[in-house]
């Protein structure tokens, strides 16, 4: 297992690399670069930007100074397009904010998907596993760009009970509607699985064996049952938690929260190469790590599986 | 998408050629044949929407224009059966152009995925040993890139076309698939007539060719349906960014967009009809692939 | 309340002599103030500098404006007034300007000197410091400024000097009827020098930054929200009514008229296209538009890399005739623009709009000599004219584009649309690859030149028209008597040769909360000070 995590990590490396150089490269062949404007600027002033941030230098070079910056120094560089922060200052204003809804909206989702899974499965074939099911199919199609502006206009607008935007650390009422907006659809989706997944385990033999011998059906479920079911979850929750930190580009531009996503959808069109490139290896690692978590939850709840 | 690859795996197609059960099985699930009806009423929306509509997709209506609150509601009389948009252009006529986009790119973004995933994964599973691993740890490498944000990075460099997006949706995919793939050629690849072929002196390219992916179509089959809602859901996401396809031609996710901001303004029917044809083909795609994978599995429940 | 807000401008306008020192707007007579002076204010995008001479923003600006102050303000109705300069004299030959500065301080205390200025000054110019804004000092015509920019002089030979602790000296290249206009740019604003030394690219951060402006930086969130409280070292800090300005950014504009009307933010000054008739109707306390000094229209590339065609004087006036501009105006933007049938905003001060025949024309005139002017031209039904429209990403400019491509379609024309993101449109403007383009240009000061100097051969000119006469009309307006009679000679033959098809002057659409008094609607250079404002009890 150990060794198993450490090759794992191995990988990570040269994935990240390849990340690095990919989007390096596709940034710096895009046509506008972070210094285009309506005034042309002057040689001098547009020579002395480039020689500022490095520009001037031949591609291989400018990578090998910045993956060089971050290996040694952690420096990730100066923004281009906000010339009093680096790099690191706007990562470490936004991505705070980013983790926090982003968590908590994952949480979210979780719960309330895997009860409502459970439910239907449960009642299958009742009122209730049909409420379910139209619950959430009809979340997991609703855009949350079509789901924020609805929020705001009930809870902001109509009953005043949400402040309408904003973010601070110290106040929930600014939590709340970022983790609705964007747990929704994958609430939805969680809960189709798990009652798929709930559903069969329940016709499987042991859970027959179980109820055969007596045990009461609560503790067949809870006992029996929810842990193999949570299979299939566990294995998509890596997805989840990447197009989460995509969803939360929607969340930040309808809620003024200020994390990463909108940074990185402005850097991308900035041509902002420094901040795009430090979003990009961020969420990459982030990436990486977290199939490696799935997977090692996954290993530790289905004993069959040995890396 | 990855339980899906699991679940599948699980329940692992067969190899005897139940087409004909399997299709008893599927037109007795209601549910199943619900959502195929509604993908063919779709369909035929999109084929033949433009005999019955009244405007172009680009045309202005100066009539409408400036009061769409009050002059462009749905009606059958001025022709506007979907009412117009904030410009004062049919929403009808739109919403059937937006519906051929979607749909396009639902679907080929699916097809491309397919085609790579099985192609490569069926590579990867017949040929095994140093190959297969060399393949799927290129598979794993790549899985770990955040793709929506380099999908972002190809529209903003390249500019945006649709090639470009179906390119850029399908390369996300492809790698679902082709694990999905690979696991049911290791199990096809020791049965006896792919045996026998080999020992005939067929090439390897023809084996996998003629022999290996015909016998996974059930597989792809299911996995395709169900990635076709992902593809739309993709590209509402990148029309909503303002990366999609180029004015005057547009898509559902441009319209649910464009309708949702006004929907404060009483103009609601602006979201509601592109927003109605999305909802009922994405319930329809995932109700006809639970339906099919119903059907495939012999293990029926 | 239009008429209220008029009424108030004017008098205060006629109260103010011209060198009268500038005084915040005081409430008037039955006027209670309110409990809380705070001002929340919309803005679409984050801050993306704070410091004076990097900005490059207008959002920028109107928070810098709060915190520094230079050496001229502008009133309500855009009339500079003093600033850090109490008085100025200027010498025969033009060519001279002495500021004597007040006393005043920085926020830490420190008096704010002469000696601030030039460092600010140099600062913008040197190419070290790589400010996007180092033109404008160019533009100032401040003596060897361009060459300094070009990096052949050291900053130091900048035509600016201290006489002393409260004398500035400015040397000009040559007498610049607009130079007292540019002073209350935020790139002109003084900054602390020591405390620049001391925090280096950090010294913008609340906590950190020191200024001269009747605010000082309390707090900024990037993207969320900035605050800026009164600052008790401001030399004017006791008829300061308006304790608080918070920034409010709102991505979305259509979510931000919610949060307004849910009471979240108390001015929001770009309402979406379409929006005010209705919320004129619902809230007519509220929704008001004033004009802006900003032109739209679309340019034809006349360079070697543009189409053939469009070199053809009259194919440009019938695609010029066709856009029916009141459409554009009345139905698409409905905001209080107006239509445009020459290039200079026609608020700008001291300016006459030259009178365009065609202007006169009703829209079905102006098609039926448009379509004669094609057909002269050898397009027809059997030789169509195609051209290509490039627009930026947005979606007021998709509007536009969509309605134009619609008028020009009318007359035989058939158009392709082109959208880009803002940096790859300005990037193939800038190369000459295009053919039609969207473009607008605001006057970074109130005077028509900053817009005719857009078209003299080596402005920026993107679609490379030229014409001899109007650029000498240019370069003789710097020394008339009267520069506004030239300026008109030299926009009629811009019209006459349309190098560019006007579309519309632009005006900003807001909601304003009753209870704000003091928003400089008449100004339209949209410059606002919250120190001038306040808040009435209802």
């Amino acid at each position: 297992m150990f060794a198993y995590i450490l090759r794992r990590l191995a990988v990570a490396i040269p994935t990240l690399l390849l990340l690095i150089i990919f989007s390096f490269i596709l940034m710096h062949l895009a046509p506008g670069g972070p210094f285009s404007q309506e005034r042309a600027l002057p040689p001098q002033v547009l020579a002395n930007l480039n020689a500022k941030y490095g520009l001037d230098e031949p591609l291989w070079r400018q990578i090998w100074n910045y993956v060089y910056g971050i290996v040694v120094h952690f420096d990730f560089g100066p923004s281009f397009v906000y010339p009093d922060r680096t790099v690191n200052d706007l990562i470490a204003s936004g991505f705070p904010v980013t983790l926090t809804y982003g968590t908590l909206a994952f949480v979210a989702a979780i719960m309330v998907g895997v009860s409502l899974g459970v439910v239907a499965a449960i009642w299958h074939n009742t009122w209730l596993d049909y409420l379910a099911v139209g619950i959430s199919i009809g979340a997991q199609v609703l855009p949350n760009f079509v789901m924020a502006p609805i929020l705001v206009l009930i809870f902001t607008l109509w009953y005043r009970m949400l402040p309408g935007g904003g973010w601070s650390f110290n106040d929930p009422s600014f939590w709340v509607m970022p983790i609705i907006a964007l747990a929704t659809s994958y609430m939805a989706s969680i809960a189709r699985i798990t009652r798929s997944s709930m559903l069969e385990v329940l016709g499987s033999n042991h859970i027959r064996t179980a109820r055969a011998k007596g045990i009461p059906e609560h503790r067949v479920i809870l006992r029996h049952a929810l842990k193999p079911a949570m299979l299939p979850v566990i294995s998509y929750l890596g997805p989840v938690f990447v197009s989460m930190i995509t969803g939360s580009v929607v969340i930040d531009m309808y809620f003024s929260t200020g994390g990463i996503g909108k940074a990185f959808v402005d850097s991308a069109l900035n041509r902002d190469y420094a901040v795009m490139m430090g979003i990009t290896i961020l969420v990459g690692t982030l990436t990486i790590l977290f199939n490696l978590v799935v997977d090692i939850l996954y290993a530790w709840i289905d004993p069959k599986i040995r890396y | 998408m990855q339980s899906l690859a699991s679940t599948m795996v699980e329940h692992e197609v067969k190899g005897r050629s139940p087409w004909a059960d399997a299709r008893k099985r599927f037109v007795r699930n209601k549910a199943a044949m619900f959502g195929l009806c509604i993908l063919i009423f779709v369909v035929l929306f999109a084929i033949f929407g433009n005999w019955i509509a009244v405007w172009s997709n680009e045309e202005l209506d100066f009539n409408v224009m400036g009061q769409v609150a009050t002059m462009g509601q749905p009606s059958i009389e001025n022709g506007h059966y979907f009412g117009t948009d904030d410009l004062g252009r049919d929403l009808f006529s739109r919403t059937v152009q937006g519906t051929q986009i979607s749909l396009m790119v639902g679907v080929v973004g699916a097809a491309i995925a397919v085609i790579a995933g099985t192609l490569y994964g069926a590579t990867a599973g017949y040929i095994g040993g140093r190959t297969d691993q060399l393949m799927m740890r290129a598979v794993d490498i790549l899985m770990s890139i955040p793709y929506m944000f380099v999908l972002i990075l190809l529209l903003v460099m390249f500019g945006r076309s649709i090639a470009m997006l179906f390119l850029g949706i399908g390369l996300i995919s492809w790698l679902d698939m082709s694990r999905i793939v690979r696991g049911q050629t290791l199990s096809l690849k020791n049965r006896e007539f792919i045996e026998a072929a080999r020992a005939t002196g067929v090439s390897t390219w023809k084996i996998i060719i003629r022999h290996i992916v015909p016998n996974l179509l059930g597989v792809v089959a299911v996995y395709a349906t169900l990635l076709v809602p992902l593809m739309i859901l993709t590209e509402s996401f990148i029309s909503f960014l303002g990366l999609g396809v180029q004015e005057p031609l547009t898509s559902w996710g441009a319209l649910i967009s464009e309708g949702s901001k006004t929907m404060a303004y009483g103009t609601l029917w602006q979201l509601a009809f592109p927003l109605f044809f999305f909802v009922i083909t994405l319930f329809g795609f995932f109700f006809v692939g639970d339906g099919l994978r119903d059907a495939l599995d012999p293990k029926e429940r | 309340m239009t008429k209220l807000f008029t009424t108030t401008a004017l008098l205060a306008a006629l109260a103010l002599p011209a060198f009268a020192p500038a005084l915040a707007a005081q409430p008037g007579e039955g006027e209670t103030l309110a409990e809380n002076q705070d001002l929340k204010f919309w803005i679409l995008d984050a801050f993306k500098s704070l410091d004076p001479q990097l900005t490059s923003s207008r959002t920028d600006s109107d928070m810098i404006r709060q915190l520094f102050e230079g050496l001229l303000n502008e009133d309500s109705t855009g009339a500079m007034v003093p600033g850090v300069a109490e008085t100025w004299d200027v010498s025969e030959d033009g060519l001279t300007y002495t500021f004597h500065l007040r006393d005043s301080n920085w926020s830490n205390g420190e008096p704010v000197t002469a000696n601030d200025f030039v460092y600010a000054w140099r600062r913008a110019v040197n190419p070290e410091t790589a400010s996007e804004y180092a033109w404008f000092m160019e533009l100032m015509n401040l003596v060897n400024a361009s060459e300094i920019v070009k990096g052949e002089k050291a900053p130091e030979e900048l035509g600016v000097t201290a006489v002393d602790d409260k004398t500035l000296e400015v040397k000009l290249t040559k007498p610049t009827p607009y130079f007292l206009k540019t002073l209350s740019h935020s790139t002109t604003y003084p900054v602390p020098q020591a405390v620049i030394e001391a925090e280096g690219d950090a010294w913008t951060q609340p906590g950190k930054m020191v200024g001269n402006g009747a605010y000082v930086l309390q707090s900024h969130d990037l993207g969320v929200e900035a605050v800026a409280v009164k600052n008790d070292q401001y030399w004017d800090a006791e008829h300061t009514i308006m304790d608080e300005v918070k920034f409010i950014t709102v991505n979305d504009q259509n979510i931000g008229l919610t949060r307004y009307l849910a009471g979240e933010i108390d001015w929001m000054n770009t309402l979406p296209a379409g929006r005010l008739p209705q919320l004129q109707q619902e809230y007519p306390d509220e929704a008001i538009s004033a004009p802006w000094s900003c032109s739209y229209a679309y340019i034809f590339n006349l360079s070697d890399k543009g189409p053939e065609e469009l070199k053809d004087a009259r194919v440009r006036q019938a695609l010029a005739y066709a856009i029916d501009r009141d459409i554009i105006v009345d139905r698409v933007l409905q905001g209080g623009q107006r239509p445009a049938f020459n290039w200079v905003h026609w608020a700008t001060e001291g300016y006459t709009i030259p009178e365009e025949d065609w202007g006169q024309w009703t829209q079905a005139e102006r098609v039926e000599k448009a379509k004669e002017l094609l057909a002269e031209a050898g397009y027809g039904p059997d030789n169509p004219l195609n051209l290509s429209i490039q627009y930026n990403t947005s979606e007021d400019h998709k509007k536009l584009a969509i309605a134009v491509q619609q008028f020009w379609k009318a007359i035989g024309v058939n158009v392709t649309l082109n959208n880009y993101e803002w940096k790859v449109h300005i990037d193939r403007l800038n190369n000459q690859d295009f053919e039609v383009a969207r473009y607008a240009w605001c006057g970074d000061y109130n005077e028509a030149s900053t817009y005719l100097d857009y078209f003299r051969s080596g402005g920026y000119n993107q679609g490379k028209w030229t014409n001899a006469d109007y650029d000498k009309l240019l370069a003789d307006s710097a020394t008339a008597e009267n520069p506004n009679d030239l300026y008109r000679q030299a926009e009629e033959i811009l019209i006459d040769e349309m190098a560019l098809a006007p579309v519309y002057h632009y005006a900003m659409a807001q909601m304003i909360k009753p209870d704000i008094r003091g928003v400089p609607l008449e100004n339209v250079m949209s410059a606002w000070y919250a120190k001038d404002m306040y808040r009435v009890a209802e």
